[in-house]
């Protein structure tokens, strides 16, 4: 093998601690990357998978500092460089694709010129080539309409395609090293996987060489020749890819691959348990709502649905499917335009203030963001603290008796109760985020996302724990998700919304069994699988910018592979009951969906 | 926090609790009686007898000036709590409330903020007299509006936080959304911005006062012991220079004051 374009040797990272010590982030990281080739570095979040990424740009984040070993790209040094030079080697030899492309786009600037800004700073040729070469780039990540879309403001992109642009920006300069932080985590499944075919074929096409970091196991076996496992700053394992998923040799990185592949938890089916929480044709969005009820911008259609005493149900949907306003709704955050929520046979009132604190205490809200809904200048005892003292009349030692109970609930030390959330780690925060809304002793709780923002195996413990608890205190309930793996272990039942509408609903079991509507299968079939060549096998997707215009009779119309043109558009599609006892909005008829589920030859 | 203080902030809070303590106990430690006449000789300069020389009817400048800290500092103080006071409160509830309130209260105070401060200052002066009382109600209402924009940009971007959703949907009140969710999250500004007003209020009274539309004879704050003296300007006076430095002192000091409380606010904000 010829010299290695990029060796990394003995790489340590130091960071000052909150006391004001320096402790290595990064301990004796050494590897190598050939020209070409793709390197994944995976593990959770304080692994320092980040922290290694930037050190290949010879940055370190603010408070943290290169403390030893050397980096060398081909000839260069990267740690002996000057200020100046790394300005110079910086977007030239090495560039970097960060996680959130919504955040690293100036929205008041063209695409165009954000786009082609490196290739001018960096002098290389005419603002026409690099126009010219974005535009070629553009083509090669299959961004639609590539001679104009550079024309565009970034809000007027979708998040996918916006991450590609990320993509163009980062190779605009034809580095020999492009780093892409967790590119396509932020995205949806449908969404991902062309952004990932994308990137997959720029990188083969130009030859540049790679470093991908993740803490999807799935994701990575696509896009890398090699993989990093990291825990704690310290490498645990490296290795080809194929031989990392079929045989890991070191434990954690097996317990990676079995957090990957989640275990169904809970009962199997929906126990005959009495309905706690009906809705019947709910429709709820935003505007005024006229005469026969429909606001003026819908975002909830007609839903039906039952949760049953005791079980869970699974929401799923893309982003702008309506999912999170179908927990604010039940919540009474937004009154419903049109239909009924009903509680124990009771119905609910709309809108939050017409309830009664009984009402209110029997459903609690758990939000995505620990980081957000916790209040950061409130210490854990007074955020759990006050639904008790709310909603039961608890004060003084009583209260505070059941606070260190509740933190005993979630699996936390009582000493978390002086802290701030501030001072915790994000599963922490999320499992304090659970208790208060354990705190009112519900009967219903509303999951709005609660392990998205958590790595896999902290948020497998939470999902574990919550599982827990439902049993151990006959709770119900509603799982908000993009997730299908998440939705499928938690959940006995599962409702599939798309644009609003319930466009499947049923039983676990008959979520995992075709056939299923066009929508639901292509969230299934997009979900990676945790083998190498499935993205190359998996047909192509039309994402939802393929729905954009005006809303057809059925809303999936142009982005199904089974859309009957005269029929499908015009008509709305009717509720069907398929053999596996699953509601579906469809016309197409159960064997046309069947025969559409049987994966594709060869 | 105080082990954090640059030495700017820590001369800032030194001369503000200079002036504070001199509001309170100005009269007590001053060498003479606010209007006792202590020289035949006018505008004298510096002396060891009189310290910041003597005024235009040959009083005591140093009295002169601890004799009038309390009617500078406490008028603009009073006026500075009204106005962060009230904007404060409004700028909250505008937030929690939203809608149809949060329009009206923004509209009512845009109309205010656009009569130009100095003239209506003049015009409730003229209607209603001079006097302590109105002066400080006065510059209270004047300043409420920028007091109320800054606390309902605050409270605006903390109420769509998930934190007071859930407070909401548990079904809280106002009084509690404000109290405990939001005012503890935008403190640190408001409390910054508090200092600024409070310049301003002691600009604008200076100001009126050298008018002579402030405090009224014999009481004198500052502004108006610069109008009394002004025909000293020409002798270079210190009488004419030393209520004019004290302003300068003041607003100064305040100002550092202020960014040890927005520093360490954001400091203590990490992560």
């Amino acid at each position: 093998m010829s010299a290695p374009l990029l060796e990394v040797r003995n790489l340590e990272v130091r960071a000052r601690n909150a006391a004001g010590q320096e402790v290595p982030i990064v301990r004796d990281a050494s590897f190598t990357l050939a020209k070409g080739e793709v390197l994944a570095l995976i593990g959770e979040s304080g692994s320092g998978k980040t922290t290694i990424a930037l050190a290949l740009l010879g940055y370190a984040k603010p408070g943290c500092r290169i403390a030893g070993g050397s980096i060398r790209l081909g000839e260069t040094d990267v740690l002996g460089l000057s200020k100046s030079a790394l300005r110079d080697f910086r977007g030239r030899r090495v560039s970097y694709v960060a996680q959130s492309a919504a955040a690293s786009f100036n929205p008041s600037l063209t695409i165009m010129a954000q786009v082609t800004e490196m290739a001018m700073l960096h002098g290389i040729g005419s603002a026409a080539e690099a126009e010219k070469r974005a535009i070629a780039l553009f083509r090669a990540l299959a961004l639609p309409d590539p001679t104009r879309i550079g024309a565009r403001y970034p809000h007027q992109v979708s998040g996918g395609q916006l991450q590609r642009l990320m993509a163009a920006m980062a190779l605009i300069a034809e580095p020999e090293l492009v780093v892409l932080d967790e590119p396509t985590t932020a995205l949806d499944v449908t969404t991902q996987i062309e952004v990932l075919r994308a990137f997959k074929q720029v990188v083969k096409g130009s030859g540049v060489s790679a470093v991908y970091v993740s803490h999807d196991l799935a994701v990575v076996a696509q896009m890398a020749d090699r993989i990093l496992v990291l825990r704690n700053g310290e490498m645990q394992e490296i290795g080809p890819t194929g031989e990392i998923l079929a045989a890991p040799k070191h434990p954690y990185t097996q317990s990676l691959l079995a957090a990957a592949a989640p275990t169904p938890r809970g009962a199997a089916a929906a126990p005959e348990a009495p309905p706690l929480l009906e809705v019947r044709g709910l429709t709820a969005g935003y505007g005024r709502i006229d005469a026969q009820g429909n606001p003026t911008l819908p975002v909830l259609r007609d839903i039906d649905f039952t949760i049953r005493r005791g079980s869970s149900l699974g929401v799923i949907g893309e982003s702008g499917s309506g999912k999170s306003t179908l927990a604010r709704v039940i919540a009474g955050l937004l009154p419903a335009a049109r239909g009924e929520v009903m509680l124990d046979g009771a119905a609910l009132p709309p809108a939050l203030a017409r309830r009664t604190p009984a009402q209110l205490r029997r459903i609690q809200l758990v939000f995505q963001s620990a980081d957000t809904a916790l209040n950061p200048r409130a210490s854990v005892a007074s955020i759990l603290g006050r639904p008790i003292e709310f909603f039961h009349g608890v004060k003084g030692a009583a209260r505070d008796a059941r606070v260190k109970r509740l933190l005993d609930l979630v699996q936390l030390p009582a000493s978390v109760a002086d802290r701030q959330p501030g001072a915790l780690s994000g599963g922490q925060k999320q499992r304090v985020n659970l208790a208060r809304a354990l705190a009112a002793e519900p009967d219903l709780i509303l999951c709005d996302e609660v392990t998205s923002a958590l790595d896999t195996v902290v948020g497998a413990a939470i999902l574990d724990l919550m599982d827990g608890l439902r049993r151990e205190l006959g709770l119900s309930t509603m799982f908000i998700s993009h997730d299908l793996h998440t939705v499928r272990s938690v959940c006995d039942e599962v409702m599939v919304l798309y644009a609003g509408e319930r466009v499947e609903a049923g039983s676990r079991r008959a979520i995992q069994e075709a056939p299923w509507h066009p929508y639901t299968n292509l969230l299934i079939s997009s979900v990676p699988e945790l083998r190498q060549g499935w993205l190359e096998r998996r047909g192509s997707v039309r994402g939802p910018e393929a729905a954009a215009g005006a809303r057809p009779a059925c809303a999936f119309f142009a982005r199904c592979g089974l859309a009957m043109p005269g029929l499908c558009d015009v008509t709305p599609p009717p509720r069907r009951t398929l053999a596996k006892a699953a509601e579906i909005l469809c016309h197409r008829d159960e064997a046309a969906l069947m025969q559409a589920s049987i994966p594709a030859g060869p | 926090m105080i082990r954090r203080l640059s030495p700017a902030g820590l001369l800032g809070l030194l001369i503000l609790a200079f002036w504070v303590a001199m509001a309170v106990f100005g009269a007590a430690v001053a060498p003479h009686a606010a209007g006792r006449i202590v020289d035949m000789e006018v505008f004298l300069p510096v002396s060891a007898d009189y310290p910041l020389g003597t005024d235009y009817l040959g009083r005591d400048m140093l009295s002169r000036v601890l004799h009038g800290t309390r009617y500078t500092v406490g008028v603009a103080l009073g006026a500075a709590l009204i106005a962060s006071g009230s904007g404060l409160m409004l700028g909250m509830c505008a937030a929690v409330w939203g809608g149809m309130v949060d329009g009206a209260i923004s509209r009512a105070l845009d109309t205010l903020i656009s009569i130009p401060s100095k003239m209506f200052a003049l015009v409730v002066v003229a209607a209603f007299g001079s006097s302590v009382p109105v002066l400080i109600l006065m510059a209270g209402i004047i300043y409420t509006p920028g007091a109320y924009r800054i606390a309902r940009s605050l409270a605006v971007s903390v109420n769509a936080q998930d934190f007071v959703t859930v407070a909401r949907a548990r079904g809280e009140g106002t009084l509690y959304l404000v109290r405990a969710e939001i005012l503890p999250n935008i403190i640190g500004p408001v409390l910054a911005d508090f200092g600024l007003r409070f310049v301003y209020i002691v600009l604008l009274l200076a100001g009126m006062s050298f008018l002579g539309l402030g405090v009224q004879p014999p009481n004198a704050d500052w502004g108006s012991l610069v109008r009394e003296n002004m025909a000293g300007l020409h002798e270079a006076a210190p009488a004419v220079l030393m209520p004019a430095f004290a302003i300068a002192s003041l607003t100064i000091g305040v100002n550092l004051a202020i960014d040890v409380l927005g520093g360490g606010r954001r400091e203590g904000d990490g992560h």
